[in-house]
């Protein structure tokens, strides 16, 4: 069964922030995460539940070779 | 200042020098100074001291912003930071002075000075940064009407020719094409959603000069369908030398027709006989070299559109590889919705069956042309043929010796039939 927006939008937070240090997560390797569990899931509902989560902060997108959905996290290569 | 005495030999050659010029800003700009000494020390050191990417950006954009830092932080403290800005440029690259002011007046407040017009993408690129500058600079920017744009695996800023703006040849309006297709993928523009980059440019017409066959993922290029057009007493002012060859812009001051036009078609559909030219416009693959030789002589059809092509990039393990044709011909009016369906249903394919940093024309090579076609409700045509009677595209499928094994006979043309 679909899930309404904000559960959504707490699946995708649970779902990288179990990723996080494991695997990266793509924008597509959550799509498909999501509609493997909730197949009926709109596709659009969960591109605008990722964006939600970038624009208030609790995810960022990285660049490591690809560019990924991870949480927000000091830069490693910044001295400060 | 840092000691360059590797640096300062670029500068003793006849043409004007980069040293030269980080030298000027550096006497403002103490970042500007790091750089010139952090690049004399990869000379010496023959290796780089930048590394690149990471989290760094702008609140809810992916895109836009290129990490880059030194390993060297404690001797180039002004390098620590040096992060790229891409700023999606106007179609064509077109600018006011005043617009232009602005944006330098942005960048010498926020960064290095040092930047580049344009990257190979197309954008502006301003070079070094620190991350607390990035936010502010992208205030001011977007205060003046600016955007970022794309980078990692997103959709990037497309970029066209001058097209109809200034241009003859232009089949159709390519500045309003980019400007609107811009417009449409701004999501993916700005929140990398593909399996890597997706690279979009649009030529008027076949003379390509944003050389889209080459550089961009989707490639779309001006193309018409009917007949050249042809001024016969205009021929004959050629092949007398009334009319210089492109316009004057070729040492020769007349034309030899037949060995200049006629055998340097690559299809040879043209024929001269001294008085008339003839064109056998079904073989004719619109190259452009006649029309470019004799302008006021032989002009492009009036049934006007594009090629879409894909696949164009640059791998290093397997070395470049040109776009090739998907949509032979299409109509290219304002919305360009057929263009932005097209494209839209492709990046879907891609993104569903893409593996991480797979381009658009590698999955086409490991999938087959004909699962692309299937997945974009695109007809197979023969222009797809990329390498005529070479053709890598055709996969049998079980169905296919199914249906041969129930005695259907195959037809090159029409297929199994019974």
């Amino acid at each position: 069964m679909a899930l309404p927006k904000e559960e959504l939008v707490e699946y995708i937070y649970k779902m990288v922030e179990a990723a996080q240090g494991k695997k990266q997560l793509k924008a597509k390797d959550i799509e498909k995460m999501v509609l493997k569990e909730h197949p009926d899931q709109n596709k659009n509902d969960i591109k605008f539940a990722i964006k939600e989560l970038i624009d208030g902060g609790r995810c960022v997108y990285t660049y490591f070779g690809g560019s990924f959905i991870e949480l927000p996290r000091v830069e490693g290569a910044a001295k400060h | 200042m840092h000691k360059t005495p590797l640096l300062d030999q670029l500068e003793s050659g006849p043409w004007p020098s980069f040293v030269t010029d980080l030298k000027r800003a550096a006497a403002k700009k103490p970042q500007t100074a790091d750089l010139l000494g952090l690049l004399e020390r990869s000379y010496v050191d023959k290796i780089t001291h930048w590394k690149h990417g990471g989290i760094v950006g702008v609140l809810g954009y992916g895109s836009g912003i290129i990490g880059r830092y030194t390993d060297l932080p404690d001797e180039f403290p002004g390098c620590e930071h040096f992060h790229t800005i891409r700023v999606n440029h106007p179609s064509a690259w077109m600018y006011t002075t005043k617009a232009l002011r602005e944006l330098m007046d942005i960048w010498d407040e926020h960064g290095s000075s040092v930047l580049n017009m344009h990257g190979s993408t197309g954008d502006i690129i301003f070079l070094g940064t620190r991350t607390e500058e990035l936010e502010p600079c992208f205030a001011k920017l977007t205060e003046k009407g600016w955007d970022l744009g794309g980078s990692g695996s997103a959709f990037r800023s497309p970029s066209c020719c001058i097209g109809p703006a200034r241009c003859e040849w232009a089949m159709y309006d390519t500045l309003e094409a980019c400007y609107e297709l811009t417009q449409e993928f701004q999501f993916d523009l700005h929140r990398p959603s593909y399996p890597y980059k997706y690279k979009l440019k649009l030529s008027g017409c076949p003379n390509d000069c944003v050389a889209a066959v080459a550089r961009a993922d989707c490639s779309v290029i001006g193309v018409w369908k009917d007949d050249i057009r042809i001024d016969q007493s205009a021929v004959q002012a050629y092949a007398g030398g009334e009319l210089k060859p492109r316009g004057g812009a070729t040492k020769y001051d007349k034309l030899d027709i037949q060995k200049d036009v006629v055998e340097l078609c690559p299809t040879q559909c043209m024929s001269w006989d001294g008085k008339t030219l003839k064109i056998n416009n079904r073989e004719c693959n619109h190259c452009m070299h006649c029309i470019n030789l004799m302008p006021q002589a032989l002009r492009p059809g009036t049934e006007r559109g594009a090629a879409f092509l894909l696949g164009s990039h640059a791998p290093i393990l397997e070395g470049a590889q040109l776009s090739w044709v998907i949509v032979p011909f299409m109509e290219m009016e304002k919305p360009f919705d057929n263009l932005k369906e097209l494209m839209s249903n492709i990046a879907e394919w891609w993104s569903e069956h893409g593996k991480n940093r797979e381009r658009v024309g590698e999955l086409i090579l490991r999938l087959g042309m004909r699962s692309l076609l299937e997945a974009i409700g695109v007809e197979p045509a023969p222009q797809q043929v990329r390498i005529p009677r070479a053709n890598p595209f055709f996969f049998w499928y079980q169905s296919d010796f199914d249906a041969e094994a129930k005695g259907r006979r195959y037809d090159t043309r029409q297929g199994f039939v019974r």
